[in-house]
């Protein structure tokens, strides 16, 4: 990986940031995130320090970092879930406290997120009904989504009795259907064989198309990170700090097959690479960003 | 498929917070705190009349009278009683319901052919036989030890069924292809997978067993504290049957942290604690 | 084929009943002892013993009483184990205290209740019954709802689901196998109540009516009395076998796909 190659790679990434800013066609937007775990009796554990990034709308982007970078301590904050230390959570123009309305969670046990005591369908109408949309209106949304993730079939079977892949399949169609500004996922497929991940990594692409929903999805794998987004924001270890926001630039058209073996996927899934390495040998940018997230605390 | 290890563990979940020390020791100061509040309040419902002092009499004369009974010699022989016919008869059932449970379960046939016979008897209540052993046996213990042999036997039956059940087929079968003879299989495999359903077994079967012993003393007159507590009763001794019902509840109490402790003890190796079955 | 597989199942299921009794049959059928007479005395005593009269007017009693009470035990118990279930400072306070009263022996509450409600009426046993049945389903429930998978707990937080919703869909259901869990355990303890709360005092019930006959030394009218309340504990136990695999089956299914049977 030459010099020259990363640098064009940032400015890219740097671009895509500050487009995301100046258009109000902001989705999400995280300012000087920071998180603390402070329990009395226990000792501190700082797991983010400070994060600030946004996604626009009808962006698919996802975030990548080693083990044990907060991962899913910024996914369940983002998703109201957990409270956060100083900063905020901005959806929609709206500061986030509690889980926010325009928001689905697909989260990674798919086998322990959708109520065995239901149908697939039940599953899925729930949160439907908990919207308060009439019941022909309701049953159109389940189909549709059902037909969207291939499970048209496996309406009237209980989770359980399906596979690992229809699991996470119902869990996206539940989501999709609940119709989210944002559809958080978090590392939806890491439990699942190779087969079916690539599959469903097909189908996130699919449905993000068809849909033009925005996708923030979280991940430990680099490949998939590339493959899937338009721009993929690493993060450095704990305490979790922005290592680079990287913009994508693969024609929107992806397969498994010809993607995987472009030259520039390769490029990109090296870099991507190369800084998951120095993050996990502690290497970190130092400060936060300035220039970021000074004008945000005004 | 399920049991298959999948290609990419799922990532350990991130720390929560929990408030695991401290807040224990939060809960045991609110629990002793639940416990002041519930014998305040009963004393205050007495002394103020709210309750009617000769159905309620005052908590503090309960404790007077559980402090008087401490000094006398019949108290301690009544209690001494009570433990030692709970203790035989749910001895006698753990171990004939662990043979007769190893026999049965070891054996598709004979698991398949009991099985209607123990459905049948499982639930036939064990009071049912109070007339036969009043019969046989009058307020002897072997009253007492009859009920409680009936009543714990089958729920020590049935959770060693499930645990023999339980064994896993490939170590059944790695087992056979060594050429263990049954009773090493027995030993080394089928046993270390039931002892957890064992436990089990011996935690509902000893309170079971002091529910049944306490039964027989009040219903039959089989010497115990039961039967104290029926004479005092009828006796109108207000306080000092309310006093030894706090004496038998303690003895619950105990009976049940002594099996959660020889249920911790002895299956310290063990990565679960089972959920019960029955 | 089907045939002789049915044969066999007919004789796992029947075999050994059909040999128990016939060798109680045997056994029993020159029986001069009072204490065990012939079965065939026992089975032709049955149904002199047992007139339709006699079971509206003893054995309807005490099923009713044992369906309040249970009804009663099985209601509150769900509402306050949900209830300190889902409140933590709760649960704490009231720990200790519950787990006294779960391990007092229910049996000892009669001369208790006596106390307050006398015990020739309806109310003490009910009470009694009611009491004795309320610890393990409570207790269980608490458990029950505490053990609720955090991940459905996030999804439903997640999904905005109201609290009344979050309690009938995500809450009730996931605590379901241990309340019923408890609700078994209730049951058995309810029909010992049943019977011993008929035992004090001047009463009719199918209870005291076996006493009576043993007291009265009418031995194969006690063993037809034995017999009756053995097959009434076995047909509450099929009734809430029927009830529960009704409700979960969901949880059934699960297990079994989990184990890979």
């Amino acid at each position: 990986m030459s010099i020259i190659q990363s640098v064009r790679l940032r400015s890219a990434a740097a671009d895509a940031t500050a487009a995301g800013r100046v258009g109000d066609d902001v989705a999400l937007d995280l300012r000087s995130v920071q998180k603390t775990y402070d329990t009395p009796g226990r000792p501190q554990v700082e797991a983010i320090r400070h994060l600030d990034f946004s996604i626009r709308r009808g962006e698919l982007v996802c975030v990548v970092g080693p083990s044990g970078a907060g991962k899913t301590t910024l996914l369940r904050s983002i998703a109201g879930l957990l409270d956060l230390t100083a900063g905020e959570v901005v959806l929609d123009g709206e500061v986030v406290a509690g889980p926010p309305q325009g928001m689905a969670v697909v989260f990674q046990e798919y086998g322990r997120s959708l109520f065995p005591w239901m149908t697939v369908r039940q599953n899925i109408e729930l949160p439907l009904k908990e919207k308060g949309i009439a019941k022909a209106e309701r049953h159109a949304k389940i189909d549709r989504a059902l037909e969207e993730v291939g499970l048209t079939e496996a309406a009237e079977q209980h989770p359980w009795q399906l596979s690992g892949g229809m699991q996470q399949r119902v869990a996206i169609a539940r989501a999709i259907a609940f119709e989210p500004s944002v559809l958080l996922m978090d590392e939806p497929f890491a439990a699942v064989d190779a087969q079916t991940r690539a599959e469903l990594e097909d189908l996130v692409r699919k449905l993000w198309k068809d849909l033009g929903v925005t996708v923030l999805f979280v991940t430990h794998d680099i490949d998939e990170a590339v493959y899937l987004g338009e721009r993929v924001i690493v993060l450095s270890n704990r305490p979790t700090v922005l290592m680079e926001d990287v913009r994508v630039d693969l024609p929107s058209e992806r397969d498994q097959l010809t993607t995987r073996s472009d030259a520039h996927f390769g490029e990109l899934r090296g870099h991507v690479y190369e800084l998951i390495q120095r993050a996990k040998r502690g290497d970190r940018p130092d400060a936060p960003p300035a220039a970021a997230s000074s004008p945000q605390e005004a | 498929m399920t049991t298959t290890p999948t290609a990419a563990p799922p990532a350990p979940r991130a720390a929560r917070p929990r408030t695991r020390r401290s807040g224990r020791r939060n809960d045991a100061w609110l629990g002793v705190l639940g416990v002041l509040i519930v014998l305040a309040g009963a004393e205050l419902l007495s002394r103020t009349g709210i309750v009617n002092p000769d159905f309620l009499p005052p908590v503090t004369e309960m404790y007077a009278s559980l402090f008087q009974l401490l000094g006398e010699g019949s108290f301690w022989e009544s209690l001494w009683l009570t433990v030692r016919g709970w203790a035989v008869g749910l001895a006698a059932a753990m171990a004939l319901g662990v043979l007769v449970g190893f026999v049965i379960g070891s054996s598709r046939f004979l698991r398949e052919f009991t099985n209607s016979t123990v459905e049948f008897l499982r639930p036939i209540p064990s009071v049912a036989l109070i007339p036969l052993v009043v019969l046989m046996f009058g307020t002897k213990p072997a009253s007492a030890f009859l009920l409680v042999l009936y009543a714990a036997f089958w729920q020590v039956l049935v959770q060693v069924l499930y645990g023999v059940a339980d064994v896993d087929p490939v170590a059944r079968d790695t087992a056979r292809s060594y050429r263990f003879g049954p009773l090493r299989v027995a030993r080394s495999v089928i046993y270390p997978t039931a002892l957890p359903y064992i436990m089990t077994a011996f935690r509902l079967a000893a309170a079971v067993a002091l529910i049944l012993e306490i039964t027989a003393e009040l219903v039959i007159g089989v010497p115990g504290l039961g039967r104290d507590i029926g004479i005092a009763q009828s006796s109108g001794n207000v306080p000092e049957t309310y006093a030894l019902v706090i004496v038998v509840g303690l003895i619950g109490v105990a009976v049940n942290l002594f099996a959660r402790f020889v249920e911790r003890k002895a299956l310290w190796w063990h990565p679960s604690v089972r959920s019960e079955v029955a | 084929m089907n045939a002789a597989r049915l044969a066999r199942r007919a004789f796992m299921l029947l075999g050994l009943p059909l040999i128990l009794l016939a060798a109680w049959w045997v056994a029993s059928a020159g029986s001069t002892s009072p204490f065990w007479p012939p079965l065939q005395t026992i089975l032709e005593t049955f149904p002199k013993t047992w007139t339709w009269d006699r079971i509206v007017s003893d054995v309807f009693p005490s099923l009713a009483r044992l369906g309040i009470g249970y009804a009663l035990a099985v209601i509150v118990g769900i509402v306050a184990g949900t209830a300190i279930g889902l409140m933590p400072r709760l649960r704490a306070l009231s720990e200790p205290v519950l787990e006294f009263f779960r391990a007092v022996p229910p049996p000892v509450l009669v001369p208790i209740i006596a106390l307050f409600a006398g015990y020739t009426g309806w109310l003490g046993k009910i009470v009694t019954i009611a009491l004795g049945c309320l610890w393990p389903i409570l207790l269980n429930t608490v458990e029950g709802v505490r053990g609720l998978e955090p991940v459905l707990t996030d999804t439903a937080r997640s999904y905005h689901l109201s609290r009344w919703r979050r309690l009938v869909f995500v809450v009730l259901p996931g605590a379901s196998p241990r309340i019923f869990t408890g609700a078994r355990q209730a049951l058995s303890i309810g029909v010992i109540l049943m019977v011993i709360s008929e035992l004090f005092g001047a009463n009719r019930g199918l209870g005291a009516a076996i006493v009576q006959f043993q007291r009265s030394f009418a031995i194969p009218q006690m063993w037809t009395g034995i017999i009756l309340l053995g097959l009434i504990g076995v047909m509450l136990a099929a009734i809430f076998k029927v009830v529960e695999s009704r409700m979960l089956a969901w949880y059934v299914g699960q297990r079994q796909i989990e184990r890979g049977e």
